[in-house]
């Protein structure tokens, strides 16, 4: 549902940084851990940006896939679909997020001049 | 090529050893003609702000919460009980967001806080949730340097308003046990965000099939160690022990 808000702080960033050259492709990372749904962000984002200088630019998504660390084992583990925070290997509950929570615009591909 | 990361303090950061934190414009630094590295969180215009809120709020002494709940989970009742029991001694301030009416807000009244309202309804689409520079319009319109604690409202919705930090020192959700023992599988995010879970509704445990063992199980696996409360913002049980837990934050806020 936040998607829209999300859109126009992605356009901001484009904007800023396209100058006056035209966008065609903005790349995204997204991590697993962002509650974002990238067909609601693609939606929003061809509403938010018709008759902009940014229309007919496409979202490119990657999504991260969630690392978590044990502090008590050192383990290394993924989440499950279950989204269960307890360390995969000794069942701890002390866990550190290594990656899954990045939103950030990674890159910017532009139209031929 | 920079490196985003997170700290575990919450804070996070683009590391760009190339060019310095140099947000402008980057067209000097293209990979290829047709191409350019960017590197920009996407929260951090929200981040910045909410610093700045969390920063007015630490020199005014001033301990503030960030209360999030799906719709009719209790929020509105148990800021009126909160009111009821600590406005004669504890000085607040609630910042209410709704998406088109003043409903909450016109519940609180009368018991000495002063409310601002944030109508989110105002933004293209209407919002779904506070973010910083709403919280922060707000903040401005309330006479800080008067008061120990703000309570902020967030609007009900157990999805957006986890992503958003408004510059609170605390994050509290009230659960109501007639929304089911696996809502924190499938809200993870906002119940890994919160530091104090209110337990809602328990007076009418007798007359659900809840099993409360069950939700408890379920919380822990997305937020090991959080502290939770049983309550009835309706009866006023356990409301004295969060109004407890509130007023020791407030004796202990940083102060400037």
């Amino acid at each position: 549902m936040h998607e829209l808000s999300l859109c126009g702080a992605i356009a901001d960033i484009a904007a800023r940084r396209a100058g006056d050259r035209a966008v065609e492709v903005i790349h995204l990372e997204i991590g697993q851990l962002r509650q974002v749904v990238p067909d609601s962000l693609t939606f929003c984002w061809s509403m938010l940006t018709a008759s902009t200088a940014l229309d007919g630019s496409v979202l490119d998504v990657e999504r991260v896939a969630a690392r978590l660390s044990c502090r008590a084992c050192a383990a290394e583990f993924g989440l499950t679909d279950s989204f269960t925070f307890a360390c995969a290997a000794c069942g701890g509950l002390d866990v550190a997020v290594l990656a899954g929570e990045e939103f950030v615009v990674t890159a910017l591909e532009f139209a031929p001049a | 090529m920079g490196r985003f990361h997170r700290h575990e303090d919450g804070t996070a950061h683009t590391h760009d050893e190339d060019h310095g934190h140099d947000h402008g414009d980057h067209s000097g630094y293209s990979t290829g003609s047709d191409r350019i590295d960017v590197l920009e969180r996407i929260f951090d215009e929200n981040d910045r702000v909410a610093g700045q809120n969390r920063a007015d709020l630490t020199a005014a002494g001033v301990f503030a919460i960030n209360l999030m709940s799906s719709p009719g989970a209790g929020k509105t009742t148990l800021l009126a009980e909160t009111l009821r029991r600590l406005s004669g001694r504890t000085r607040i301030g609630v910042i209410e967001g709704d998406i088109e009416t003043s409903l909450d807000a016109d519940r609180l009244q009368g018991f000495g806080a002063t409310i601002e309202l944030v109508n989110t309804g105002n933004g293209f689409g209407g919002e779904c949730h506070l973010d910083a520079p709403m919280v922060r319009s707000a903040l401005t319109r309330l006479p800080l340097a008067e008061l120990d604690l703000v309570l902020v409202e967030n609007v009900g919705n157990l999805v957006c308003p986890a992503e958003f930090d408004i510059g609170q020192q605390a994050r509290v959700m009230v659960y109501a046990v007639t929304e089911g023992e696996e809502k924190p599988l499938k809200y993870p995010v906002m119940f890994r965000a919160c530091d104090l879970v209110l337990v809602n509704k328990v007076d009418i445990l007798p007359h659900l099939d809840f099993d409360l063992a069950a939700f408890y199980a379920n919380l822990t696996r997305v937020n090991p160690g959080v502290r939770t409360l049983e309550i009835s913002a309706r009866t006023g049980a356990g409301v004295d022990e969060w109004c407890a837990w509130l007023s020791e934050r407030v004796a202990t806020r940083v102060s400037a």
